[in-house]
């Protein structure tokens, strides 16, 4: 059993490069080179699921389950996507994805050093991220 | 050129008071006023040193309008002329009407007479920035020294200001220290003897 509900993060930009990535924990951990080419696939498969969707309006895929993992996905409306690769059945990843987002606005958008849509490299985005990940590691002990 | 309408509504701001209670502006708003500001400056210069300068400039012209408007606002039209009382209304008054709460601290330089710090845990400029690791020990708190070396030489003592990040023990964010040290021609008597006469 790991003990974090989730393994790794990623944040691609609306033309599907990887502009942030980090892993937790021991499974799952994909090197730079693969880290990209999922962070691509993925953008691209989310923008296949909107075409192929029979309902209209789609938004693309939101969840992916798998035998090993859950991969929950958040797309902001200006097509920055947040996904997180977590364990199975894991619990209110959606929040946290939001919560995640928030901090992107925050300390990435409002950052005057930060080009936008280049690989995210802030101080204090990372800080913040930290922290949020470790108070959910906390919630879920607690449960 | 002006429109009578126009001219009716400058008659209607001079009628307004001065002093309405606490008026806030989003914090995001600032931030990312401020952000563009940083960037657009960040095009015209060469080197750090340059950007500094620029945001200090920026800053100074905020100070010499902000003194004028609580001088008048706060106290009745007068101005401090003792260097410990200005020091003083820079720290609690110019901060709580800038930044919504006073300075953290306010300490005497021990190294010089001549030096005053004022530092903050975390400037409010500086919450969402990053400094990248390229640009070395640049703070974006130029600005604020800036309105603070606005303050004191408007108020008739030329100081330098800057403004640092100085780490401290077992935080992982450094504070942001503006380091104020006076000009020469500032009168020693203003500064040594103003505690004592009132």
């Amino acid at each position: 059993m790991a003990s974090a509900a989730i393994y790794s993060l990623f944040i691609i930009n609306k033309s599907g490069g990887l502009i942030y990535y980090k892993d937790y924990g021991s499974a799952g951990r994909t090197d730079t080179n693969d880290s990209l080419r999922l962070a691509s696939l993925w953008h691209s498969m989310h923008a296949i699921s909107q075409q192929l969707s029979p309902t209209p309006g789609c938004a693309g895929i939101d969840l992916l389950q798998a035998d090993n993992f859950d991969l929950h996905c958040f797309q902001s409306l200006t097509g920055t996507k947040f996904f997180a690769v977590c364990e199975t059945g894991a619990q209110n990843i959606e929040v946290l994805l939001k919560v995640i987002y928030e901090l992107y606005t925050d300390f990435v958008l409002k950052n005057p050093f930060y080009e936008m849509e280049m690989p995210i490299r802030c101080e204090l985005f990372d800080l913040n991220l930290a922290q949020v990940i470790q108070k959910d590691r906390v919630a879920l002990l607690g449960r | 050129m002006i429109g009578v309408g126009k001219a009716k509504q400058y008659a209607n701001v001079l009628d307004k008071p001065l002093s309405r209670g606490r008026q806030e502006v989003s914090l995001s708003a600032f931030a990312f006023l401020f952000s563009e500001m940083v960037q657009y400056n960040q095009t015209q210069v060469d080197n750090i040193a340059e950007l500094e300068r620029r945001l200090e400039d920026a800053g100074y012209a905020v100070g010499a309008r902000v003194l004028e408007l609580l001088c008048h606002r706060e106290k009745g039209n007068k101005r401090e002329i003792r260097l410990l009382h200005i020091l003083g209304f820079i720290h609690s008054t110019v901060w709580k009407v800038l930044f919504g709460k006073g300075a953290d601290s306010l300490e005497k330089g021990t190294e010089h007479e001549d030096e005053y710090m004022i530092s903050e845990k975390e400037l409010l400029v500086n919450r969402f920035i990053s400094i990248p690791k390229d640009m070395g020990a640049f703070n974006c708190g130029a600005f604020v020294a800036g309105i603070v070396r606005g303050v004191l030489e408007n108020a008739g003592f030329p100081a330098v200001v800057t403004a640092h990040f100085v780490p401290i023990e077992g935080q992982q964010r450094p504070r942001t220290t503006i380091l104020i040290k006076f000009a020469e021609e500032v009168p020693d008597a203003y500064m040594f003897f103003s505690p004592v006469v009132h």
